[in-house]
Formats: structure tokens, sequence, C-alpha cells
């Protein structure tokens, strides 16, 4: 599988926590994703909920996803349009969140991707490329317990399809 | 001959159903799982798209209404409906308002043994570790996917080894030692990892003081904090009517990723700075930094002892004049102890306001939410920006109850030492 999408990075790069991701403002109180969209990344970037188009990706630094459990995070970015993550680690708990509800995220060194580049992956393969610049990286490659998840659509139709796990 | 096992990897192998190490991945039988209300209503759309009937975990579910508690707008009151219906529909067990935060409901109620498996919708259901459990957060729909299979699938962690010699000394928490543990480990530090606690400044901690250092093992990402099992965790449990048999230990020939040492006697009262976790300073180096707002509460430390340390801290003199005291007992049992033992009464003469047992204002939904630009101690598990309901300007510090009292008491964040 292979997505592409222009990149959006974030200041701080490191540690962006779900509250970050989405405020406990808004999400204890709405349950619609797509309204909860219109919040994300609102305390480190208010104008990126705007901006941010469909099949866009976010880059960042270590431990993205840190902090609480609340699976709005992946959902509302998912919901905003993001089509990908890169980021050079994350956090445990985003990390199996995002696959269970089929936004990819890829782990590889990102320093060399800047705002706005065009970044090409391929989940099979782990090669990163930036279309404009035709620069590369080769990420860690994608377990294949993720995989299947992926493909299956997220883990609720993986257990519908296959009447329970059948990740091996 | 088989290889030694830490107590995640024998954990795991017992719920496997076959030995594992790790990097195994396995699928495990799970014990039991919880949601709190900010993550049930996700969760319960999946069990609905699963067509759940009733939870196949060993010991069942539950569901806890605590981070908004009581309800406080329209939009969250039509959330905790949904959570109440769906509770009567399935007999799902519900701990509503004024129940208190889950991850001291839990416990209490029995729901917890040693050597179980637990999984919850709130990253700090690493709590449970205190217990002798591997206890872990999910997302909403990992925990649906537990309760409606009884199962789930596990990579088996690393576990590092972390050995805390000597005693605490008077008026320093467990909060201080494990905020100091976080600031040498960092927010990531730990990722991935089972952390197994041990050495006598561990086995010296109330079971309050171990709840308090488990709850914020994610903070530096790890996935379980477990304990070892004694007197001092089968006396709590036995004081409850739970049973305790299954308790587990990691075998001497266990393989550790990495060993850490540290001495509970050289640790001082600590706080972690805006907005950071991991950014941790001793309190008195912050000597003179003006405080509007004192929190004392949550899964971290809204328990009966840390409540006792500050209503001791603060008898016979008043919080200072422009300091807001908020006081959130973590459940209904630690309000009535705390009421029966005087505490409350303690903390009330000298100028506290206590709310509903439950989050508090941890979350930012309720209950204290700051002004701009105001700072705030707390004893939270978290600072981040924004947090606690106001991004403007709003800074929160993390310390022990006995730093968030004597702070409340000057005005300024002040070493409890110094009162």
């Amino acid at each position: 599988m292979k997505i592409m999408g222009a990149a959006h990075r974030f200041t701080p790069n490191d540690d962006i926590n779900t509250d970050y991701i989405i405020s406990g403002r808004y999400k204890f109180k709405i349950d619609d994703m797509n309204e909860l969209a219109r919040h994300v990344m609102e305390d480190i970037d208010p104008g990126f909920a705007g901006n941010v188009k469909k099949g866009d990706i976010i880059v960042a630094g270590k431990n993205f996803g840190c902090g609480s459990s609340r699976e709005q995070a992946p959902r509302a970015l998912k919901a905003a349009g993001v089509s990908m993550i890169l980021a050079k680690s994350f956090a445990r708990i985003f990390y199996r969140s995002a696959y269970n509800i089929g936004l990819p995220l890829i782990e590889c060194d990102t320093d060399w991707i800047g705002q706005g580049d065009v970044i090409s992956a391929d989940l099979d393969t782990g090669i990163v490329v930036n279309v404009m610049t035709g620069e590369k990286a080769s990420a860690k490659p994608v377990p294949k317990t993720m995989q299947i998840l992926l493909e299956d659509g997220g883990l609720v139709p993986h257990l519908i399809k296959h009447g329970g796990f059948s990740l091996q | 001959m088989s290889m030694g096992q830490t107590i995640a990897e024998k954990i795991l192998s017992n719920h496997a159903g076959k030995d594992c190490h790790a990097g195994d991945m396995v699928i495990a039988s799970v014990d039991f799982c919880m949601s709190q209300d900010g993550t049930s209503t996700i969760m319960i759309r999946e069990l609905e798209t699963l067509g759940f009937v009733r939870p196949k975990t060993k010991h069942g579910m539950a569901m806890v209404i605590d981070h908004n508690s009581p309800c406080p707008s329209v939009d969250v009151a039509k959330m905790h409906k949904t959570i109440r219906d769906f509770s009567k529909a399935k007999s799902v067990p519900l701990f509503d308002v004024g129940e208190g935060v889950c991850h001291q409901v839990v416990p209490e109620k029995g729901k917890v043994h040693p050597g179980d498996l637990v999984v919850g919708a709130d990253s700090h259901t690493c709590t449970y570790g205190a217990l002798n459990a591997c206890a872990t957060g999910l997302g909403s729909a990992d925990v649906a996917a537990a309760a409606f299979t009884g199962s789930l699938w596990f990579k088996v962690p690393e576990s590092y080894s972390f050995c805390v010699e000597g005693e605490l000394s008077d008026r320093v928490g467990a909060k201080d030692l494990v905020l100091q543990i976080i600031g040498s480990m960092t927010a990531d530090g730990a990722t991935y990892k089972s952390i197994e606690m041990r050495g006598r400044g561990i086995d010296s901690l109330s079971m309050d003081g171990r709840f308090t250092v488990a709850n914020m093992a994610v903070e530096m990402g790890a996935k379980f904090c477990p304990f070892g099992f004694d007197k001092t965790t089968g006396d709590w449990l036995a004081s409850r009517g739970i049973a305790s048999t299954n308790w587990v230990t990691s075998d001497d020939d266990a393989r550790f990723e990495k060993h850490f040492c540290a001495d509970a006697s050289d640790v001082v009262p600590k706080v972690a700075k805006p907005h950071r976790v991991d950014n941790v300073v001793d309190a008195s180096d912050l000597r003179g930094t003006e405080i509007h707002q004192a929190f004392l509460g949550t899964c971290t430390n809204g328990r009966l002892s840390d409540l006792t340390a500050a209503a001791d801290l603060m008898k016979g003199r008043h919080v200072k004049q422009g300091v807001r005291m908020i006081v959130a007992p973590a459940s209904r049992t630690v309000l009535i102890e705390a009421m029966d033992r005087g505490v409350i009464s303690q903390l009330l003469k000298s100028g506290a306001s206590i709310v509903a047992p439950g989050c508090g204002p941890c979350v930012g939904t309720h209950a204290g939410v700051p002004s701009d630009g105001e700072n705030v101690i707390s004893t939270a598990n978290r600072n981040f920006k924004g947090r606690m309901g106001n991004n403007k300007d709003v800074s929160i510090y993390l310390a022990s109850p006995q730093t968030v009292a004597a702070s409340s008491l000057t005005g300024q964040i002040t070493d409890p030492r110094e009162i």
C-alpha cells in the first residue's frame, strides 16, 4: 500500500500528546468526529484544522501521541483528512489505536522532511520518498499484525470478518 | 531447561496458555476491562457494531463516570445517558456520579487481583500494577474487543527492573519518588516496557503510595508497572474481602533489558514544571513562584493517606488569601474514611473546598478551571498546556500532596519541609 500527501509539522516536534491532538475541552462534550476534527491540534497550532486538506500527512519527532488513551485523537485526525503520520517513534496506546481505526503510522527519521513537502510512503517496502526532491529514507517495517488490521479496515471490521482474532 | 521469566512474561504466559518471552506475540485472555465517561461512548458504539451481549472477560467489565462528575453541561449529559442506557440494557456495572475516580473505585471494589491481566480505556490503568497485576491503558476499540472476545493480542514486553533502596524521609512522598524517576527516565524512557518496581524503598510504601508510583508509569511510556506481592498487598486486599491466591514473582534468572537503582532516602520534594511531566526540579528551586490555585486529588494522589498528609501539614494554619485550594477525594469510600477521621473537617477549617469524588479539575472539564495567566500547583499526573481547560498562559506544576498543601498556605511553591 502506498500513501502520498503534503506534510504538516508542529512546534513542539517531540512528545506531541493527545491533549494537544484533541483537547479535553472538546473531546468530553463532542461525540461527532467530524465536529471534533475542527479542533485538532488547536492548542499548538490554531490554524491547522482550517488548513489541513484531505490526504495530507503529519510529520513529527519522537513519542507522538503520548498521554491519554483517548481514541478521539487518531479518530479526529482521520476525520480531519489526515491519511498517515510519520514520526521517529510513537507512544504505545496511540500506536495501537491508530491502526485499530485504520490510520497508518510510519516510524522513520523525519528531520529531513520540511513543512509542505510532498511525501510518499510504501507500507510494504518501508521506502519513504520526498516526491519533490527525490530524497529517500527507509522506515521501520510495519509489523504484520498492523498490516492485517489496516487491510481489514481496523480492529472491529477485522473481528467481524474473521469471527475473532486472525493476526498470525 | 526453561528460561526464567519476569512478572509480565509469567502473567502473559498464564493468560495465553503457553510459555512466552519478551518479543512474542500472544493472544491472551483478559480478566477484567473498564472504561470511563470520556472513552465509553466510542467503546459502546464498537460493541454495538460487534453485536455484544455480555462481556466474555473472566471477571466482567465496568464503566465509571468520573471525568465530568457531576455532569457540567447538556452535551456531556447526553453522553452520560448513553452510558447509563447501555449499562442498563446489557447489565454492565456502572459506577456513577459520586463513586470516585476509576483507578480508585475499580481496585476498591475488588475487580483486580494479583496475577490478573486487566485492560482499561484510560491511560492510567497501569495503576493496578501496584496490586501485582499486569494492567494497561488502551483505546476504546481494543477494550471493546477485549470485552467482546474475552481476549486480546499483546506483544510480550521487555522488562526494566527498578530497585529503590532506603526509605522516604519525613514530608517526602511517593509522588516525589516517581517524579524523580520520570525526570531521569524522560517521557518516552520506558515506552512499551514493563517496569518491575522492587527494593526496600518500594516495600516500605503503603498501598496508597504504590498506587501513586504505578499510576505515573505511563508518563514515561510504560505498558505495565507490576509490583511484587507482599503482606501490605495481601492485607489491603483482605481488608476489602478480596482473595489473593495467584500472585506472581519474577524468577531469579529472569531477563531484564535494563536495571535502574535509586535511593529513596535521597529523594527531596520535587515539582514537574510546565508543560512536561519529565521537566522535574526540586521544589526549593521554585521558591517565589506565585500560585493561584492548589489542587489535591486525582487517580495519582486523591487517597486517604494523601488527604491526611495535607491535612496534618495544614493543621492550625490557613490557605493564603487569594489562593483557591480544591480537594477531590478519590472515592466515596475515601471521603467517608477521611470524614470519620476528621481529615475533611481539618481541610475545610484550613480553607480548602471539597468537590465530589472523581477526577475533579484535572482534565479541564469542570470543578476548577483556572483563569488566563494563572499558576496551578496540582497533585495530578499531567501538566500539558491547556490540560485544565484553559490554554491561555496557564502553568500547571505537579507535586506531592505535602508540597501542594504547603504551597496553598504560602501562596508560592514551597518545600513542605520549610513549613
